[in-house]
């Protein structure tokens, strides 16, 4: 059987940034990733992102994901990239069953990190099973990475910092935003992003939400209406939009599936994003040597799952005997930039997220 | 609809991928996944629901929630969205649950 020392299974920012530090500290790495390409959902992010120098702020996602991977270059001789595969099963003795261009085939690892990231949410509303009607990460991932229009004429549900930036980018490809609406009375994501849609005379609506799409074979027509402090739709405030696309920007579910395979403990935090793992100041599940970080621990930025994946990849380097220079020092600096992507108001969800968690293990 | 002009992103010219769909030939390019292939040539349907018939097209598009599935050279239950689409591919629209393909 195939051996490793660590198995990062997800080679997003998160697995991309813990392997780096595994790798440094001369760590034997498989990476396997059910992509062809590495790099997760920074494959379609085109915006430059926010945050501190360290984290690459004012960098596209697109260039981030390219310096993530040529941070592993060097270590090539202990490196191991398995694109395109899907790790179907986690065993408890950490054997895990992959699929391959359909061969399966297992490999047995002293420690397994999950960096699976999460999937997008739905949201229930009449037809909203029709063609059209689709995540708004998905519509990046069409224009973004294969070129391709959605449609013609969009509506955004959701104003997270995933709405407003698709906002953004379906603008920019020439594709027209018919409203972004928000069920909250406020917006969800950064205000220098809603700013950037209204000025471009995106009309962003609070207080107002989908009643349903409209359409036969796909979606032809959306109808939005204004909700009452209980969040429910208020009669007779209907608008019917002229729009083909609709695209929903109501959060993310951290892909837990295969770590719950390992047996960790995993309790429901809202703040966080739903079911997530039980986790240590190392981000430790509470089965030895299985490691959780970014999305799939906690629904954040791109920028927060690198930390992550760092102070990860540092621990586990450590679990497994490997020496990390300064491994204190480091650790402590990385958790300052962690103490800074969350603060102020944008932070708030998370911290009291993590607190929840903390309380909770 | 393939995106011509971008502020970012530039998408050149590439080969062109003949590939079948419910028996009618298509066009894709090199780099389609098989439902990139097919939003481009303006299908969005891509399934029906199993019960209602109802049609489906893709939502996550990164192979996470099986609305895309659809029958690929005979073989059912494939997600067409991570699918890299391969000259000559038959894609057919599913009946049904589909079936397992054993070795």
């Amino acid at each position: 059987m195939v051996t490793s020392e660590c198995v990062i299974v997800g080679g997003g920012p998160a697995g991309l940034s813990a392997a780096k530090e595994l790798l440094e500290a001369g760590a034997r790495v498989t990476i396997i990733d059910r992509n062809e390409r590495l790099g997760g959902q920074l494959i379609k992010q085109t915006h430059m992102f926010f945050g501190s120098e360290k984290q690459y702020a004012s960098h596209r996602g697109i260039d981030i994901l390219e310096y993530l991977v040529n941070d592993l270059a060097p270590y090539g001789d202990r490196l191991e990239i398995r694109t395109g595969t899907t790790v179907a099963a986690i065993y408890q003795d950490k054997v895990l069953g992959c699929l391959k261009d359909e061969k399966y085939f297992k490999i047995k690892a002293e420690s397994v990190i999950i960096a699976t990231g999460a999937s997008e949410k739905a949201l229930p509303f009449e037809n909203n099973d029709l063609p059209g009607v689709y995540a708004a990460g998905a519509v990046q991932t069409l224009m973004n990475e294969y070129g391709i229009k959605p449609g013609q004429k969009v509506l955004m549900v959701g104003s997270g910092n995933i709405g407003l930036i698709v906002g953004y980018q379906l603008l920019q490809a020439g594709i027209e935003v018919k409203a972004l609406v928000e069920a909250a009375d406020r917006i969800g994501g950064y205000l220098v992003h809603a700013s950037k849609l209204r000025r471009l005379g995106v009309p962003v609506l609070p207080k107002t939400s989908i009643k349903r799409a409209i359409g036969k074979d796909a979606v032809e027509a959306a109808e939005i209406w204004s909700l009452d402090e209980n969040w429910q739709g208020i009669p007779g405030t209907e608008k019917k939009l002229d729009v083909d696309t609709i695209c929903i920007a109501v959060g993310l579910s951290p892909l837990t599936e295969l770590l719950q395979q390992t047996g960790v403990r995993v309790e429901y935090v809202r703040e966080l994003g739903g079911n997530v793992p039980l986790l240590d100041e190392g981000y430790r599940t509470t089965v030895d040597k299985v490691y959780a970080c970014g999305d799939v621990a906690n629904i954040e930025e791109a920028s927060s799952a690198m930390v992550e994946g760092r102070i990860t990849g540092i621990h586990a380097a450590r679990d497994l005997g490997h020496e990390v220079e300064n491994a204190g020092f480091r650790i402590k600096a990385l958790q300052h930039e962690l103490y800074d992507l969350r603060g102020g108001p944008p932070g708030e969800k998370v911290r009291q997220g993590i607190k929840k968690r903390e309380v909770l293990a | 609809m393939r995106i011509r002009k971008h502020p970012i992103l530039s998408f050149p010219e590439k080969d062109s991928v003949p590939f079948y769909y419910n028996g009618k030939k298509l066009y894709g390019i090199e780099g389609d996944t098989i439902a990139s292939a097919l939003h481009a040539n303006g299908v969005k349907k891509l399934s029906e629901s199993i019960n209602l018939k109802r049609p489906r097209g893709f939502y996550c598009a990164i192979g996470n929630c099986a609305s895309c599935d659809m029958e690929v050279d005979g073989k059912t239950n494939v997600r067409t969205c991570i699918t890299p689409l391969k000259a000559g591919m038959e894609v057919k629209t599913q009946r049904g649950k589909g079936r397992l393909h054993g070795n």
